[in-house]
């Protein structure tokens, strides 16, 4: 079956170190070092407390689905979904090499990364 | 300081039109704005104040004020998407309470059908300066799946089902057949609903709004204005607005910003859902009336399925009339943005001139609101609470 072509992300100064990392295989939260939460998507602001004092934390990429949906109607059918990570923040992301027909809210997933048109590879999840 | 009582709706006018293949955008604006000075009974001239949003052509504001010839000493452009328009009702009040201007105009429109445009299904970009859009486009976020993402959760949580949305769509099929303007008039079935095409899991076809031409307008002036206008009186008894987004992760799709905007304009009007005898909510989907609702406090979180089931939104039969004209799921959808019909309607009702067979009877107090961008993600949701005096 055709696979969807995914556009690529806009990279900006704020956000690179995010696709560097994916492109190495590498999922990165943001973590403040003031108040201790962690976000998503990455900012340099911390959006809790307003402090500047964010940095790069590793992820597991090991996650749980939020919430899903199959878009039928699409040309090649996908899933879109919000993936909570073990780290704590929830992602909007794609669920990938699985059948579209067997997901469920509270299934496991593990990060994968997949090739974009004209950008860095985006973080998708899959069954893990 | 409050707007309660401060400040009256005394034009509305739907723009007719759902496909405007010989018009253009600032004409559409144009006409609907003289349609609602006409209803109220004042001219260009009496206007000095302007709200628009988004969906103004070039310089918005200034682009429209120049179309029109109108001479401002007030201009607001706050853009929350579809409920821009119920937030701007709010913000012409306060404006004339503080004295800024005494006749508000509001205008809405847009041409989705003529330009062939794929509102609800083709996936969104802002542009890449939008912080989101890196972290969100690549996924295929289209208004439909986004919005679908939120019923998924809100039946995963609290067992809602299909069937029950569509008692949703099968009121507002209900009302529409009475509108002679709306888009869809065919009344339909709750079988029909979920027996039709799925578009995003759970959400079928008949679950999504129409989309349409046209636009609309609301005119809003100070008490001693409306008094002396040969309308009906409407007055603008509380509002409420607010602003819903990701919490830098801590996503809940189980609710709105109608959580904050909707107690601020009860608290504001003095009054309490009981007291509402009829409704206006933004219906882009079925579920976004469901949660609406809940969050109003119309019904407790994860009941809403039981409220809007077997006919309760219906005009004549159920305990909460709902979007009488038909709604956006069956009537209009103008610019893709419903905020402002709502209202509209909801003028209707209080005024005693909403189609005979869905007047609701004594309407005295009326809510509408408005829910604009990605549900329970990034949106405005904006109340507003009107009373016939």
């Amino acid at each position: 079956m055709a696979e969807r072509t995914i556009p690529g992300p806009p990279v900006n100064p704020e956000t690179k170190p995010f696709w560097d990392a994916a492109a190495a295989g590498t999922l990165l939260v943001k973590k403040c070092s003031a108040c201790g939460e962690r976000h998503h998507y990455p900012r340099a602001i911390c959006p809790f407390c307003g402090s500047a004092a964010t940095e790069w934390t590793e992820a597991s990429g090991r996650g749980t689905v939020y919430s899903y949906s199959v878009f039928r109607r699409a040309p090649i059918p996908y899933a879109i979904a919000y993936v909570t990570l073990a780290e704590g923040p929830t992602m909007m992301t794609n669920l990938v090499d699985c059948n579209l027909d067997a997901l469920r809210i509270g299934q496991a997933v593990r990060v994968v990364f997949k090739p974009t048109e004209d950008g860095p590879p985006v973080p998708m999840f899959t069954p893990a | 300081m409050s707007i309660k009582g401060k400040a009256y709706i005394a034009g509305v006018f739907e723009h007719p039109t759902r496909k405007a293949d010989t018009q253009s955008l600032a004409q559409l604006h144009a006409e609907s704005a003289m349609g609602a000075l006409a209803d109220a009974g004042l001219t260009k001239d009496d206007v000095d104040g302007y709200f628009c949003a988004g969906d103004a052509p070039g310089l918005g504001g200034l682009s429209m004020a120049d179309y029109m010839g109108l001479k401002l000493r007030h201009i607001d452009t706050t853009e929350t998407g579809g409920s821009s328009y119920v937030v701007h009702v709010g913000h012409a009040a306060e404006a004339i309470a503080a004295g800024k201007c005494d006749v508000a105009l509001i205008t809405l429109a847009g041409r989705p059908r003529a330009e062939g445009m794929a509102t609800g299904t083709a996936p969104r970009n802002y542009g890449a300066a939008a912080p989101d859009v890196a972290f969100e486009y690549p996924y295929g976020p289209t208004v439909v799946n986004q919005y679908a993402m939120a019923a998924m959760r809100h039946m995963h949580e609290f067992g809602t089902t299909s069937a029950q949305l569509a008692w949703i769509k099968v009121a507002a099929s209900q009302h529409a057949q009475h509108n002679p303007h709306a888009l869809l008039r065919e009344v339909v079935t709750v079988d029909e609903v979920v027996n039709s095409p799925i578009i995003a899991d759970p959400l079928h076809r008949l679950d999504c709004c129409v989309i349409t031409d046209g636009g609309g307008a609301i005119v809003v002036v100070r008490p001693e204005v409306a008094k002396r206008l040969k309308r009906p009186l409407v007055k603008l008894l509380g509002a409420g607005e607010a602003v819903k987004h990701q919490r830098g992760g801590k996503i809940d799709l189980t609710h709105t910003g109608a959580v904050w905007s909707g107690p601020a304009a009860f608290a504001e009007a003095g009054v309490t859902p009981a007291d509402i005898k009829y409704v206006s909510i933004y219906d882009s989907f079925t579920i976004t009336v469901l949660i609406t609702l809940e969050d109003l406090g119309f019904a407790a979180k994860g009941q809403g399925g039981k409220l809007v089931s077997d006919g309760n939104l219906i005009a004549g039969v159920g305990r909460l009339p709902f979007n009488t004209d038909g709604g956006g799921l069956c009537n209009n959808h103008p610019a893709n943005r419903g905020g402002l019909t709502k209202v509209v309607e909801a003028v209707r009702q209080l005024r005693g001139e909403a189609h005979p067979k869905v007047q609701v009877k004594n309407c005295d107090v009326a809510l509408a609101h408005g829910t604009g961008g990605s549900l329970a993600t990034r949106h405005g949701s904006a109340t507003v609470i009107m009373g016939r005096e």
